[in-house]
Parts: structure tokens; sequence; C-alpha cells
């Protein structure tokens, strides 16, 4: 096993390329490690990327922010700019494991994991955050619900690894959530979760809706009729309730140690109605709030 | 499988050592220093026994490779008494009795006292999501949020 | 108590009548100590990361030792090949079955410990490796082969029950069953308590209610992992370090089971971290035993979690019938209750102890309780705080819940009015001596949390509990020292503060300062012999030693007092730490400081010590009553506990910062128990969440401040009036919380744990049945 910490996001590729055995990038290191303990995999290179500057800053874009991929999530939510203008993306980000796990685990990494669970996917998605991804053919930018295909698997390819993850600019009158449900309070992966972005326009009618599912399939969903029954309305009462429908009728959850299918099934709408009138209640307060950050 | 060297700094002191790249922080500060305040509860970053801070900021021991305290600063539960003289954190803890058996305690004062650099007046429910990785099966935890928010007063100088 | 399955101790070892101390009244009647505050000894040590637990010692020359474990929940093990691993640089010492001699004392430990013919539990201790690091150790357990031939398995108890189940053992035919069958099954013994006639009871009865109630296992989950370091001499000196609950124990099964003499073996206890009752037998301590007499040097072996969780014990789940017949003003006819434990893979499940404390909250004139000790392809149950009472008050005390609200009665009143008391029959045999059910019923009534409002969704539920409570075999020292302070020496570990209590009434008997004396956990060369820390015995038991040795020490020095000033010893007595001359013709003389007579004790006669060796009766029962309001989210199934309350019976709280302790500790696990905590098994017989990621223990964000009341009713058989208060904390809680629960859903919740998707479909349930 070897442990090599290069200086750029070239030579990161450059060394998951080269790799003939198996190589791992080394983020956060929060799954990693515990795959490597219990022995799930055993990798024959590690490539920590946490002394790559590009993938360890927040840098403001058009409006928007480029999060490297090894900037952990405390740092993350420390960040007055990006958590105002993505609340629910950061939620999600923030929901990730302890206060000790959140001083490591990165935002990325629970992506490239391909947890079909992972708390932070679904407001990315709801977000249409891009992810800039890195290898030996150079550079290219995918949408990140186009990342995950299955738990564990992704469609990056070999020597590939995501630099940064682009969340863009928002109108003033817009809001996200991210609810999930687990047993505890705390410490749970996600049974269901739920990210919701709205745009509204002056007479708060929504123009524009993602609704973004986790822990309902074998990957997390983009829930096209949820979002289709919020554009076009106040996000009213009536609105909500085709939200609950839709979003429940998206889920192809499995029975297993967290949930059953009935179960995720159910409260995968009651979170999809929930994360939607917070993030109303986002746009709205971001509204009065004269769109600032 | 060859060594790696690293240089880093423990409680403020410059230490040298050679691991092997699957152990972690957590395996060289106990088999290699000698530092066994930091305990083993899970090695999956669920029970932050084995909490410490690195550059600050504060995380599972266990869910970081010691190669990766190369040029860093990792303070331990070791490093937080002054001598004899014990952090509010540990002399609370002592006065409302907030441990039976002990093992996650050292955990628990190196994961309080970094919320209480960070966060000089937390409310319970602060406390309680904070320390939210920090498991402890004996106390009910009562005693621990009393201890913690204890602390806290005492430093703000109530 | 808490048990172990392959411990000697009877339940009730002796009738409450004949206690080994009396209550001293009037000593209790102005302590000076007692029921003060202190810090504890070690309290120090483990807020700064000094204290040594079980994994943190070191020896020099320790190899690392690992255990490989059957990925088969049963399966027969046809053959063993380790040669390539101990071909392998670095390995030191393999050991499998082949290794450990038959033996008829400790059959199931021993096979427990290391599989003999078959595995009979996925993660089976099957062959073990001491290696000069991990890296190598690991890769050693994958070099050994190990042909299965794998069998059918059972994991539920009702299963395990039926005729067609696989089963684990040839020679389990059950026992207490007449006449006894010719077939072997997997229930290993039906055991049978009560009195009176219940069949009559019920036709007297105006409402009956009979449920069904269902319990997944929980483990103990105490945050310390199973470790021990080995060291065997040449010449079979041995010496073990290790967490345990009771090192004497541990010493005399692991000298049994490595063949060596008791005197060969010394046991040191490390600080431990956390027990409830899973510390209190071997599993990995003979297997490091036997790696270290092979390889000639220490070797330590530190379970992972994952160990912990599939081969260390877990308590047992249960399958349990109660039916309760109650008079329309309230009084309980008629109760009887069948009890199905199974406690994995070996006897032992509490199902008797279940049984036995089913009903020991009501004194009853009609009462009849069965049980059913199960064995399945499960890891072998251990002790886990009150073993077998959680599960059987939770389906006792849910139906007396139902009762009340059928017959319009306030639930404590009818608790009230069928109570237990001193002098009724319990419904487990003996007569109750002093004991103080109805205290803690009334402090519940009185108390503001039963009368505060609730706001929606939210429901209020009480439940009493109890447990035996334990004395055993017990030995301390204490030594007088030179300098006037005083060192304490007691045999059982201390796992939630006792050495402060030890210290507190040492110091009450002598007169002298807290801060004079310090007590040790010593080693089993050190002191008699001890049973472990279990039963809630150590404050009752060890205290009591301690009590008595101190007395000892007093009568020598008031002696030594006696030879200075050249009086009668009978005309010196003790007050306050001093020798004082009393009586007319003792003398004028200034009294003798503790100090000043151990300062010219060389000159007197030499060290002064007392010590004291019993076997300790007259543990007192203690009962319990907690209340708890719950919420529960109609939309997703999620409970939460807004407010909970402890109200037990302590006899005397020696340290009540510790007493208040336990109670919230019960509290807290029993709340685990209640909502998430369960094994959870796939149809391939594997455990799914061998983790504390999906075992799901409360973290502190889960809980509300538990308050506590200490209710003291003196136990008639120690000198201070202490009853035991480490278990009783963990019976009331399931039944409170699922009388809560069931309050708030609008409907009653029969199995547990009450996890989310078990609530929302019961009440989604109710919903469709009630359109």
């Amino acid at each position: 096993m070897r442990y090599e910490s290069p200086q750029t996001v070239e030579a990161a590729a450059a060394l998951l390329a080269g790799e003939e055995g198996l190589a791992r990038v080394l983020a956060g290191g929060t799954d990693l490690l515990v795959q490597m303990r219990s022995g799930m995999v055993e990798p024959d290179l590690i490539v920590d990327v946490k002394n790559i500057p590009s993938m360890t800053s927040i840098v403001e874009e058009n409006g928007g922010y480029r999060i490297g991929a090894a900037v952990p999530s405390a740092e993350m939510n420390e960040h007055k700019g990006l958590c105002a203008l993505w609340p629910g993306v950061m939620e999600g980000a923030d929901l990730i494991g302890s206060t000790q796990v959140q001083g490591r685990a990165t935002m990325i990494g629970n992506l490239c994991n391909c947890g079909p669970a992972a708390d932070s996917v679904p407001g990315m998605v709801a977000a249409n955050a891009i992810a800039t991804i890195v290898g030996p053919n150079g550079r290219r930018d995918v949408p990140v619900i186009d990342i995950p295909v299955a738990p564990g698997k992704s469609t990056l390819t070999k020597g590939e690894l995501v630099e940064s993850v682009f969340l863009p600019a928002r109108p003033k009158r817009a809001g996200d959530a991210y609810l999930r449900f687990i047993p505890r309070t705390e410490m749970d992966i996600a049974v269901v979760g739920v990210g919701v972005s709205l745009e509204l326009d002056g007479d708060g009618v929504c123009t524009h809706a993602r609704v973004g599912l986790g822990a309902v399939a074998i990957k997390v969903l983009l829930v096209e009729d949820a979002a289709k029954a919020l554009i076009g309305t106040k996000v009213d009462d009536a609105a909500l309730e085709k939200v609950a429908a839709a979003t429940s009728a998206a889920c192809k959850p499995i029975d297993d140690k967290r949930g059953t299918i009935e179960f995720r099934t159910k409260v995968a709408g009651v979170l999809a109605t929930r994360a939607a009138k917070i993030a109303l209640e986002r746009a709205n307060a971001r509204a009065s709030n004269g769109g600032e950050k | 499988m060859s060594g790696i060297h690293v240089s880093t700094k423990i409680n403020g002191d410059a230490v040298e050592y050679v691991c092997d790249v699957e152990e972690t922080l957590l395996d060289v500060l106990r088999d290699k220093l000698g530092m066994t305040g930091s305990k083993e509860g899970c090695a999956s970053g669920d029970c932050g026994a084995c909490s410490v801070t690195v550059d600050g900021r504060l995380t599972c021991s266990c869910l970081m490779l010691g190669a990766e305290a190369q040029g860093r600063e990792i303070g331990t539960i070791e490093g937080i008494a002054k001598g004899t003289e014990l952090h509010p954190v540990q002399q609370k803890i002592l006065d409302n009795a907030a441990l039976q058996c002990g093992v996650c305690t050292p955990g628990f004062v190196v994961a309080a006292k970094a919320l209480l650099e960070k966060k000089p007046d937390p409310t319970e429910t602060e406390v309680r999501y904070w320390l939210a990785g920090n498991l402890c099966r004996c106390t009910g935890y009562d005693k621990i949020i009393r201890a913690v928010m204890d602390a806290a007063a005492e430093m703000r100088g109530n | 108590m808490a048990r172990n399955p392959d411990a000697d101790n009877a339940p009730v070892k002796k009738e409450i009548e004949s206690p080994t101390s009396k209550y001293d009244a009037e000593k209790a009647s102005s302590f000076k100590v007692v029921g003060s505050r202190p810090a504890r000894p070690d309290g120090m040590d483990k807020v700064t990361g000094r204290a040594r637990f079980g994994a943190d010692m070191v020896m020099p020359g320790q190899l690392v030792g690992l255990i490989l474990r059957s990925p088969h929940p049963h399966a027969v093990i046809k053959s063993i090949d380790s040669s390539e691993a101990e071909a392998l640089s670095g390995v030191k010492a393999v050991v499998t079955r082949d290794d450990f001699a038959p033996n008829d004392d400790h059959a199931d430990v021993l096979y427990n410990i290391m599989a003999r013919e078959k595995a009979l539990y996925e993660g089976h201790a099957v062959a073990a490796v001491a290696a000069t690091s991990r890296p190598v150790a690991r890769k050693a357990l994958k070099l050994i082969k190990i042909d299965y031939d794998i069998l059918p398995h059972v994991t539920d108890v009702d299963e395990a029950m039926s005729p067609n189940a696989p089963v684990l053992h040839d020679d389990i035919i059950t026992k207490g069953v007449n006449p006894a069958p010719t077939k072997p099954s997997n229930v290993v013994a039906r055991s049978e308590f009560g009195h009176g006639d219940i069949d009559a009871g019920f036709a007297q009865a105006d409402e009956i209610i009979e449920r069904s109630f269902k319990t997944a296992a929980t483990h103990q989950g105490y945050i310390e992992p199973h470790a021990c370091v080995a060291n065997v001499g040449a010449d079979g000196m041995s010496e073990l370090w290790c967490c345990t609950q009771g090192h004497f124990h541990v010493r005399q099964v692991c000298a049994s089971l490595l063949g060596i003499d008791v005197s060969r073996l010394r046991v040191t206890a490390s600080e431990i971290g956390g027990g409830f009752g899973g510390k209190t037998t071997v599993f990995i301590e003979p297997v490091a035993l036997a790696l270290s007499r092979k390889a000639g040097r220490p070797v330590k072996i530190a379970m992972t979690r994952d160990e912990v969780f599939k081969a260390s014990g877990p308590t047992a789940s249960s399958s349990m019938n109660v039916k309760i017949g109650v008079t329309k003003d309230g009084r309980i006819t008629a109760g009887y209750g069948e009890f199905r434990y199974q406690g994995g893979a070996f006897a032992g499940a509490p199902a008797d102890f279940g049984a036995m404390s089913a009903f020991a909250c009501y004194a009853l004139d009609n009462v009849k309780t069965e049980a059913y000790d199960v064995v399945t392809n499960r890891p072998k149950g251990a002790a886990y705080r009150a073993p077998g009472a959680p599960m059987s008050v939770y389906a006792v005390e849910s139906v007396v819940d139902e009762l009340a609200a059928r017959i319009g009665m306030d639930p404590i009143d009818l608790r009230l009015k069928n109570a237990a008391k001193e002098g009724a029959r319990s419904s487990y045999g003996p007569k109750f001596g002093s004991c103080g059910l109805v205290e803690t019923l009334e402090a519940a009534k009185a108390h503001p949390h039963y009368s505060a409002s609730l706001g929606p969704n939210q429901g209020r539920g009480i439940a009493s509990g109890f447990w035996f409570n334990f004395g055993g075999e017990t030995c301390s020292n204490l030594n007088i020292n030179a300098d006037g302070t005083v060192t304490i020496a007691v045999g059982t570990p201390d796992i939630g503060g006792s050495r402060a209590s030890m210290c507190i009434m040492a110091a009450e008997e002598l007169g002298i300062p807290y801060d004079k004396v310090r007590a040790i956990v010593a080693d089993t060369s050190a002191l008699g012999y001890n049973d472990t820390t279990e039963g809630s015995r150590v404050t009752f038991s060890s205290g009591m030693a301690v009590i008595k040795a101190s007395q000892q020490a007093v009568t020598e020095m008031c002696k030594r007092a006696a030879m200075m000033w050249d009086i009668p010893a009978e005309a010196v007595t003790w007050e306050d730490g001093c020798a004082k001359p009393s009586g007319p013709n003792a003398g004028d003389f200034e009294p003798l400081s503790l100090a000043e007579i151990a300062a010219t004790a060389g000159k007197t006669g030499g060290p002064i010590a007392g010590h004291h060796e019993y076997n300790a009766d007259g543990a007192g029962v203690s009962f319990g009553t907690h209340i708890v309001d719950t919420e529960v989210d109609p939309e997703t199934g999620k409970v939460d506990i807004i407010r909970y309350t402890v109200i037990q019976d302590a006899g005397k709280a020696i340290h009540p910062d510790y007493v208040e302790g336990q109670f919230q500790g019960g509290a807290a696990q029993g709340i685990g128990w209640a909502l998430n905590e369960e094994y959870i098994y796939g149809d391939d017989g594997k455990l799914q969440n061998a983790g504390f990621l999906d075992y799901r223990m409360p973290v502190a964000s889960d809980l509300p401040m538990i308050d506590t009341v200490i209710v003291e009713v003196p136990n008639p058989g120690h000198p201070y009036g202490v009853r035991g208060v480490g278990e009783t904390g963990i019976v009331p809680p399931l039944a409170a919380i699922a009388n809560g629960v069931s309050a708030a859903a609008g409907v009653r919740m029969t199995e547990l744990p009450m996890s989310p998707p078990r609530v929302l479909k019961a009440i989604d349930d109710a919903k469709v049945a009630a359109e």
C-alpha cells in the first residue's frame, strides 16, 4: 500500500491513472478509512488530495461558489456566503455524521462514495450543482446527478477525480432545503432524504423547482414530477399534496435494516412537503431581505 | 509495506514517527507514542472516544491516517490540563460526577473544549448536538451536559 | 442480580429473614460523610486520560492476538488447517479447539470461546493467532483454512421452539417438563413460579386483558471493547490484565480452561469502560493465555466493535403472553405470564429471572408464570442489567396500564392498590421484607411531572419495576497507614464510582475525613475470593465488608490506645476519629487520634489493619417507578422523549451523585431498548447491524435531562440501610415508554423496539381498522 500527497490535481489524476492496482482518493477519509478498517477495500494506492490548493478552497465565481473537493463540511458551514445562498445544500452536508466527522467529511467525497443515502447529494441535485472532473484527458463539467450510478459505482473513469463542485447564483426570491428521516436525532444514515430548490416570481408563483430524493433507489433521484407539481403554483396545500404523491411515486426502495419499502415511500412524500415549505419560507425571507446573501 | 516518515506537532511538541499507510492517527498515538488517553471504541467515527483536534478542528483520530498528520498540529486529551491545573471542562466533569466508567470521558473533554472555544455561550440543545458524536453508555448524558454548561459559565466569568 | 449463566449463583440464596447484618438506625441518624458528594478518587486520572483501561496496557515483547470467526451461523467444522499461517514470518502461535482440553466444569464457556465440533453463530471463534504486528496477524488469519459443512440455522425464539427447527445441541433435553422429552430440542428448560389458583382468580375478574409481546435482543453497549494482555511464563506462572467485572471469576474459569492451578494465575482488573453485566464472563482471556503459553510472549487481544456485537453477550430476545384480571374497583385478581427467551447458542437465557420478576411489583393471591430458556444461532448471551426483568415487566406493566384505562382508574392508584409491600408474598416465592414500592408510587403521584400538561401528539407513561439485588462472597482489607491515612483494598472492580463509596463508608466508620482514605481494586493474588461486580452488590457487599473491616481496625486502635494509656481496652471508646477513655475507672487522658495511634503503631504491636470476609446476605430488593412524556410524529412514527423522571428506592444513598447516575443511566439504556436498539438478523442468519452506526444507541441530542428522586427506605440487612441501585433503573423504562407512546399514538404498542417504521405502521393500521 502506497500513500501519495500530490500538490496539483493533474498530478493526482496522473497517479490515479498510473496505478495498476486499486487506487483510492483520500479527501475527508470518513468513508475510506472505515472501509479499509473493516477489510472491505484494500487499496494499493491512496492519493491524499488535501494538499492541493484548488481542492481545499471555496471561491466565489459568477455570483455562485466553487467548492473544492477536499473542503470539509464544517468549513463550508462556517462560510456565511454559502450558507446564505444555498442553505439547503449546506444543511445536507452538515447532517453527515458527528461534529468530529464534520471536521473531515467532504461533500464531494459523499458524492463520489455513491451511497444512495448520501445526505449532501439530494440538495446538490436540487441545486443542479455542477461537478468539475479532472482526468487524463483534461477537465469536464458534469451535473452532479450524473455521477452516481449505484452504490459504490460512479461514471468517473480510470484516472478521473472530482476537483470541485459549482453551486450557481440564484435569483432574489429563491430558497432551498434538505430534510432527511433518521430514527435518532443524529448519527444515523438517512432512511429517506429530500432536497427541494424553488424560485418564485414577484407574485410568489413558483417558476422553477427541482426535487432531489435520496435513500429510496440505487442512486439519488431527480423527481421531475414533484417539480412540475410546484411550478406555476404558490406552493399551496394542493400543490404540496401533489408533491407528496409524486415523490412517493418516484420511490423504488428496498426493505432493509434501516426501513421498510412502505415506510420509505410514505415518509418520502411527508418530507418533500415539509422541505418544500421550508424552501418557500427561505425564498420569501431572502426576498424580503433584498436577496442578500 | 514501507514506512512513512511523519513530522508533526502534538500538544505543542514536535514529534516524529514512522508509520504504515493503513495505520490511523489513533493507532499511532496509542501504539507508537504511548498516548493511550484517546480510546478506540468503534474505529468508525461513531463513538467519539478518540476525539482529537487537527489544526484546531475537532475530529476522530480513527478517521485519519497517521500519514495525514504531516505538518499539522494535533491536540489530544493529554495536552488539555496544564500540569496539575485542570481545564474547566475537566474540573466541572469531576465536580458534577459526570462520569461513571470514564472511558468516554477523554473524548467528551476534547469535544466540549472545542465547542466552548468556538461557542462560549451554547444552549443546552447546542451542547447536546455538538456532542452527539460522543457516545456515553453510563450516564444518560444528564450530568455531562450540566458539566459542560457549568464550564461554559465559568469560562465566561459568570 | 446479574448472573453468569456459567456461575452457580442461585437467584435468592437465603431467606430475607436472615441477613448478615442489621440496620443501625442510631448510626444512620447522625451520618457525617455518608450522603455527601465528594470527587471520586479515580476522577483525575479519568478526565486527563491517564486511567488505564483494558487496551491501554503494554507488556514488554507483547504480540498482537487476533481471532478468526465463523462467517456461518451454523456449520460443522470438518477440519482446520493452520499450517500456512504458522509458517508465515512473524506468526508466533496459532491456537484452535485442539489447544483446549475438554472441560466439564465450564463446557459451554469453553465451547463459546473456541468452537469445537460446530460453529454455532456468525462470529463464533474458530482459531486465533499471535503475531508481531497487526498486519501480519491479519494476513495469518486469511491463511487459516477451515472446511465447513453448512447447516440450517434459526435465530428467532418462537421458530427455535417449533418441532421442525434445526437443533443446535444433541444433548439438550428440556428440563422441567414431565414426562421428560425423548428427543433433543432447542428448549433448555421450562420453569414455573407463583402461587394461588389463577383460574379462580380470573373467574373473579370484571375485566381481563390478554396480550402477546415481543422484544428484540439488545447489547450492553459499553464503549470499551473487551481487551486483555496475557503473559504466561515458561514455568506456568501467569498474569492476566483485563477489563472485567469480576477478575476472581476470570481467574477461576481461565485456570480451569488452561488446566493450571488458580495460584499460578494472577489477574489484575484494569479500569473498566462499562460492562452492565456484559463483562461478567470470559471471551478472549483464555484465548490470549493459550496463545501466550504457546508463543512464550505476552499477547494482547482487543476486540473490534464488530466483534463485540457479534461475539460478546447481548441479552435475550423475548416472546411473551400476559393475561391479567382485575375487578372494577381495581383489585388484581390473577396474573399469568409465559415468557419465552432465547439467549443465543448456549443455555442460560434469563427467562427464569423474567418470570420471577414479572409480577414482583404486585401482592397477588393468584399468580403463575412460566419460563422457557431457548437456544438459537446467536452469540451466547451475557447478563445485561437486571437480566430478564425489563422484558417481562414491559409485558406486565403494559397490560396493567391498559387495564387501568379500561376501568377508568389512575394507573398509579391501580398500582398502589395492589402494590407489593412488607410481609406480602412475592410472586417468586419469599415474603418481602421492608421495601419501598409504595413510597416510589406516592412520590411519583406527588411529583410535578405527573400533573404537568401535555401537548398535541404527546402521551405520558408510567411503570414500576423491581430487582432482587444480591450479596455474595466478599472480602476486603483496610490498612491504617503510619501517617494517619487509610488504604482500602476491595475485590470488586469499580464500574461506576464505587471506590468513592467505599472511601465514604470507611471515613464514616473511622471518623476521619474522606480525603484521608483511598480505595483500590486489588488483584486476585492480594485478596480472598470476591464475587463479580454484578447484582447491584458492590456498595452493599463490599461496602459492608469495608464497614466491618473499619470496625475491626477501630477495635485494634482502641486496644493500642489502652496500651499507651495503660488502662483496660474495655475502658476505651472510639468517637470522632479518636480513642477516648470512657467509664468510671478509665482515667483522664487526652483523646488519641487515628493519626497519633498510627504513628506509634510500630511500638504498640506493629501495623494496624482490618479485614472482613463473608458471604453477604440480606441485599434488600429495590423498586422504582418511572414517568415519561413522549411525543409521536403521526406522519413518520418518530418518537421523542420529552421529559423523564426516575423515582427509586436506594435504601440509603452513600454518594447521591452516583446513585442518580445509576438511575439516569438505567433510564437511558431503557430508552434505547424501547425505541431503536435491536439485533437485526437477515435471512442468512447473519447480524446486519454489528456497529454503533446501525445499532442506534441514544446520543446526547436524543435525550432530555433525566430527573431523579431518591427514595430512602432503609434496607434492614445493611448497617447503613444500603440497597443496590444499579439494575432496577432499567426495568421500568420499556413499559413506561411503551405506555407513553401507546397513549400518544392512540394504539397499543406490543413489540420493541418502537422504531419509526413499526410505530407508523401501527398508527396507519389502526386508522384502517377504524374506518
